[in-house]
Formats: C-alpha cells, sequence, structure tokens
C-alpha cells in the first residue's frame, strides 16, 4: 500500500558525521557490493570499462567548497542516501504500490514484482535517492540493508547497513532515531544534526551533522625571524660581488 | 526533466482526444451514424493513442494493470481509472449515436466529466510534485485544461468556443512561462537548504562520479535562455495565434484543417518546454541551477 503508515516508534535510519568524512568513497563501493549480490535486483553497470561508463548505485558522495567571508575554504564530504522520510513522497506517488514504508521500522522500500518502472517516485524526492535500474528497468533504493541488520546469521557486529560496517573513518552511525535515548538520538541532540532541505516537508529520518569551526590561528614561523635581510648596503666582500655582479649585462 | 518523446506525445495527443471526447459528450456536435463514427475514432484514435505512446516509457509495462490500485494517494492511480471510466462510458454513448441514432444525454455529459476529469488527474502527476517548483502551482492544470478544452473544441468544429478557450490557452501558457522562470528561486530550495552547510558561500566542489547516471539524465535537463525564447515564440505563434486567424476568416474545411495542424504543433513545442525548462530540485547537488 502506497498510504503511509501510522507513525512507527522505532525510526530506524543513518547519522552522517559531515564533519568526520574523509570522502574516501568507501561507503560507496560496499553498499554496491552487497547490494548488488542480495535485496532484489542486481545493481547494473553499463559500459563500465569503456568511454561512458555508467551504473546504478545508491549511496553516492558529493563534495562541496564553503568558502567562509574570510580566510581558507573549507571542503566538506557529503555522502547522500535516502532518508527514510517520515512523510516520504516517493510512497504516496506509486500507483502500484510497489513502494512502501514499513510500519514496524520506518524503513522505505521497493517490492521490485510490483514495480512498472514508471519513474514517478524517482521524480518526487527531492534527494536523487532512487534511481532505475536500466538493465532490470525496476527502482532501486537504499534499503538500509535490511537483509543485514536483522539477519542471525551474520556475526552481531555486522548487523549495520554495509556502508556503516565499512567507513574507516567512523562517520556513518546507524540507530533508532524514534528513541531519543539512543546513541545516534543522542549524537544528533549533541552535534545540532539537521535535516536535509527542510522545506521540502519529507521529514526525513536520516540526519547530517554539521562540520566543526576549524581551528584560527595566528601565523607562527619560528625560521621567519632569522631569514630577514641584515642589511640593505652590503660592505667589504659582499659589497664587491654586489658591485661585480650588478656590473654585469642584464645585472641590474 | 528529461523531454521523453513518448510522455510528450501522450499528454499532447490524449489531451487533445479528451477534449474533443469531452465535447461530444456535451452533444456539441451531435452527430448520429457514420459522422458520428468519424468524429468518435478521431477522438479514440488520439486519446488511446496517447495512453499507448505512455506506456512506452514504463520499464515494465506488462505490469500496467497494477497501477490501478492505489487511488487514494497516487495521481497516476486515479489518472488510470479517469482514463479508463471516460473511454467506457463515451464507448457506450458513441454506440448509442453510431448505431442505434439515439442521443442518451445523461450519459454525455457523464463521459464529458470523466473526460475533462482525465486530463486533470494528467496535470495533477505533474502539478503535486514539490520537487519541481516550475510544476508545483495552480498553472499546471490551468493550462492542461484550457488546452484541452480550447483544442477539443477546435476539433469539434466548436468554433465560437474554440476562439476564447485557444485565446485564454495562449494567455495561460504565456503567463506560466513568464511567472514560472523564477518558481525555482522563490521555493526556497536551494544548495545551502539542500546540504544544510553554513558559514560561506557553497560550491558544488566535484560530484559523486565521473561519468553521466540516471539522475543526471533524468532531472538535469538544460536548455539554452535563447532557444527557449525563440520556442515559446514559434509555440504561441503555431499553436495559438494562428490558429485563431484561420478561425476567423471565412469558414473552408482546409483552413481549419491547417488550424488544427498548426494548433498540434504549437502544442507539442510548448509541451516540449514544460518538460525540458523543469528544473528538479535534485540539479542543486550537482551544482545546476544555482545562478
Amino acid at each position: 500500500m502506497t498510504q503511509l503508515p501510522p507513525l512507527s516508534a522505532v525510526k530506524l535510519g543513518l547519522v552522517i558525521d559531515l564533519d568526520t568524512c574523509v570522502g574516501c568513497h568507501a561507503c560507496v563501493v560496499s553498499c554496491k557490493g552487497w547490494n548488488t549480490e542480495n535485496y532484489g535486483a542486481p545493481l547494473s553497470d553499463q559500459d563500465a570499462y569503456g568511454a561512458n561508463p555508467s551504473g546504478t548505485f545508491l549511496n553516492r558522495v558529493h563534495s562541496y567548497e564553503v568558502q567562509p567571508a574570510e580566510g581558507h575554504a573549507q571542503l566538506v564530504h557529503f555522502p547522500k542516501s535516502c532518508l527514510h522520510c517520515e512523510d516520504a513522497p516517493c510512497v504516496t506517488v506509486c500507483p502500484t504500490g510497489a513502494s512502501y514504508k514499513r510500519v514496524e521500522d520506518g524503513i522505505v522500500l521497493v517490492n521490485e514484482s510490483d514495480c512498472i518502472g514508471c519513474g514517478l517516485c524517482a521524480w518526487a524526492c527531492p534527494y536523487g535517492a532512487r534511481e532505475m535500474d536500466v538493465a532490470e528497468k525496476v527502482m532501486k533504493k537504499c534499503t538500509l540493508c535490511v537483509d543485514r541488520i536483522y539477519n542471525d546469521n551474520l556475526p552481531e557486529e555486522d548487523r549495520v547497513p554495509a556502508c556503516v560496517r565499512t567507513c574507516p573513518a567512523g562517520a556513518r552511525h546507524f540507530g533508532d532515531l524514534g528513541d531519543p535515548e539512543s546513541d545516534v538520538s543522542q549524537l544528533v541532540a549533541e552535534r545540532g544534526g539537521f535535516d536535509l532541505m527542510p522545506e521540502q516537508g519529507t521529514k526525513p529520518v536520516n540526519k547530517y551533522l554539521p562540520p566543526r569551526p576549524r581551528d584560527r590561528s595566528e601565523d607562527v614561523d619560528i625560521l621567519a625571524p632569522y631569514l630577514a635581510p641584515v642589511t640593505d648596503q652590503p660592505k667589504g666582500f659582499v659589497g664587491w660581488l654586489d658591485k661585480a655582479l650588478s656590473a654585469l649585462p642584464g645585472g641590474k | 526533466m528529461h523531454p521523453a518523446p513518448s510522455v510528450i506525445l501522450f499528454t499532447t495527443l490524449s489531451g487533445l482526444g479528451f477534449g474533443l471526447l469531452f465535447w461530444l459528450g456535451l452533444g456539441m456536435p451531435g452527430p448520429t451514424g457514420v459522422v458520428a463514427f468519424v468524429f468518435f475514432a478521431i477522438a479514440y484514435l488520439l486519446a488511446v493513442g496517447g495512453l499507448l505512446a505512455s506506456t512506452f516509457h514504463l520499464g515494465h509495462p506488462e505490469r500496467a494493470l497494477k497501477a490501478f490500485s492505489q487511488w487514494q494517494t497516487s495521481w497516476l492511480s486515479r489518472e488510470a481509472w479517469a482514463s479508463v471510466a471516460a473511454l467506457v462510458v463515451m464507448a457506450v454513448y458513441g454506440a448509442g449515436l453510431v448505431f442505434l441514432g439515439t442521443k442518451w444525454t445523461a450519459l454525455g455529459l457523464i463521459g464529458a466529466v470523466l473526460s475533462i476529469g482525465t486530463v486533470f488527474t494528467t496535470s495533477m502527476i505533474y502539478a503535486q510534485l514539490r520537487t519541481v517548483p516550475r510544476w508545483h502551482h495552480w498553472t499546471t492544470p490551468a493550462v492542461f485544461l484550457c488546452l484541452s478544452l480550447g483544442g477539443g473544441a477546435l476539433l469539434a468544429g466548436q468554433i465560437r468556443f474554440a476562439l476564447p478557450l485557444l485565446a485564454l490557452a495562449g494567455v495561460a501558457q504565456a503567463y506560466t512561462w513568464i511567472t514560472g522562470d523564477a518558481r525555482l528561486r522563490s521555493s526556497g530550495t536551494t544548495l545551502a537548504s539542500a546540504t544544510g552547510l553554513q558559514g560561506g558561500s557553497i560550491r558544488a566542489f566535484e560530484p559523486p562520479h565521473t561519468g553521466t547516471n540516471y539522475l543526471l539524465r533524468e532531472f538535469v535537463y538544460v536548455v539554452g535562455r535563447k532557444h527557449s525564447r525563440n520556442l515559446r515564440v514559434i509555440s504561441l505563434t503555431l499553436g495559438f495565434i494562428l490558429p485563431i486567424v484561420l478561425l476567423l476568416l471565412p469558414f473552408n474545411h482546409i483552413l481549419a484543417g491547417v488550424a488544427v495542424v498548426s494548433h498540434l504543433a504549437g502544442v507539442l513545442v510548448a509541451r516540449w518546454l514544460f518538460f525540458a525548462e523543469a528544473e528538479h530540485v535534485v540539479g542543486l547537488y550537482y551544482g545546476k541551477r544555482t545562478t
């Protein structure tokens, strides 16, 4: 059903720390690796080794430059995947009921055998979180690794989304954002986590933590005093050398 | 947005076809026998042809029947219901006129409402999308309805309705273009709100991928401003001004035929612009549409 379910108490989602992300794209690779061979149709590539490669990804990392009025520009790496919105416009526009939000944990999923590939859900998503797979012609999106997080066959430490498990910087956190006492909720409260495009009214579950302000300090250079010129008017041997070199063609 | 030929053809042809069915349902004109058959055949070719064209952009057209299930929330599903209801009711009404020579007035009225209702549901598929500020506005259904009613009246030979409706459609279209250009800016969605980054001016430094992808192909289509201006003039001239001039001349079937063809060409250009010029906010993440 594409009617949104009543708000669930459990809101599983991600918290992404823009201060910590180093832009290595490991989450992109591990996401593609896990999701191409597990839930649903594989994530196909077209012309992967050719001149114009293109493919389906559920998670992508942008990089932005923030230039303050004064001082150096700051580079921010910005991973983006489905935000599992509370008021998900991609769910309500779906004509077939393929797109749905789970009652029990709020994960937004696509039932691929019902998807007619009309693409309207991707049109309705402001974040570009959904991509139509060119080979399978069905809509693909982040599943929050629903096939990992409840998977008893995996060791307990692996029961988190692949992107979170792989992040070498610890920039990605997974948990229940519906529980104010959870680690992720505490982190959001502590660091001033925010929503993307709040004006679109989607009420995203995933939160982003802002980059911390950079330290500012006076320029300190302990060698500079020793390198300052000692005189403008050299005398003795140095004075003679200066004059002799200046007399050469092009010396002045 | 990517201007997919199948969707442009579908919305243009079926808009015209359902517009003609609307006037036929009102009994304007109210022919019977062979003449009625020709009118209904044209209307059904346009409306059904358009619907068939629209299935070409589906990834899995064989599952299209499932699209009837979610009418409670989805405008696309409502469109499916409205179009089938309109086509069925108008087929019964048309059969009465063609084969029995009888006019079931009430049935025709119901068919007329369903026909124009189908055009409204189509327009709402676009107007509901907050992600495309240019479409998320009352002018989207207004233009779709004016075009369908005006074009339908033109095909139905209802000159005295076609003239004011085509003029109204032209004005509505021009108003939509002029006000639409500022709508992304006034929507409040910017690169700053998209990224939540603060403390300076933000620039997309590096895209996530070196090649292209579905998002860029589908949502980040850019039309040059100069081309856009020229195409708008062409569309207004062919779609509205020329047909109105031709209708004002002494009536002649050839001139009326030229008016229909000219109107169709103008609406096709307008519909191409409708998609090609629409800015999806996801383009902001890629540093597009920032000026």
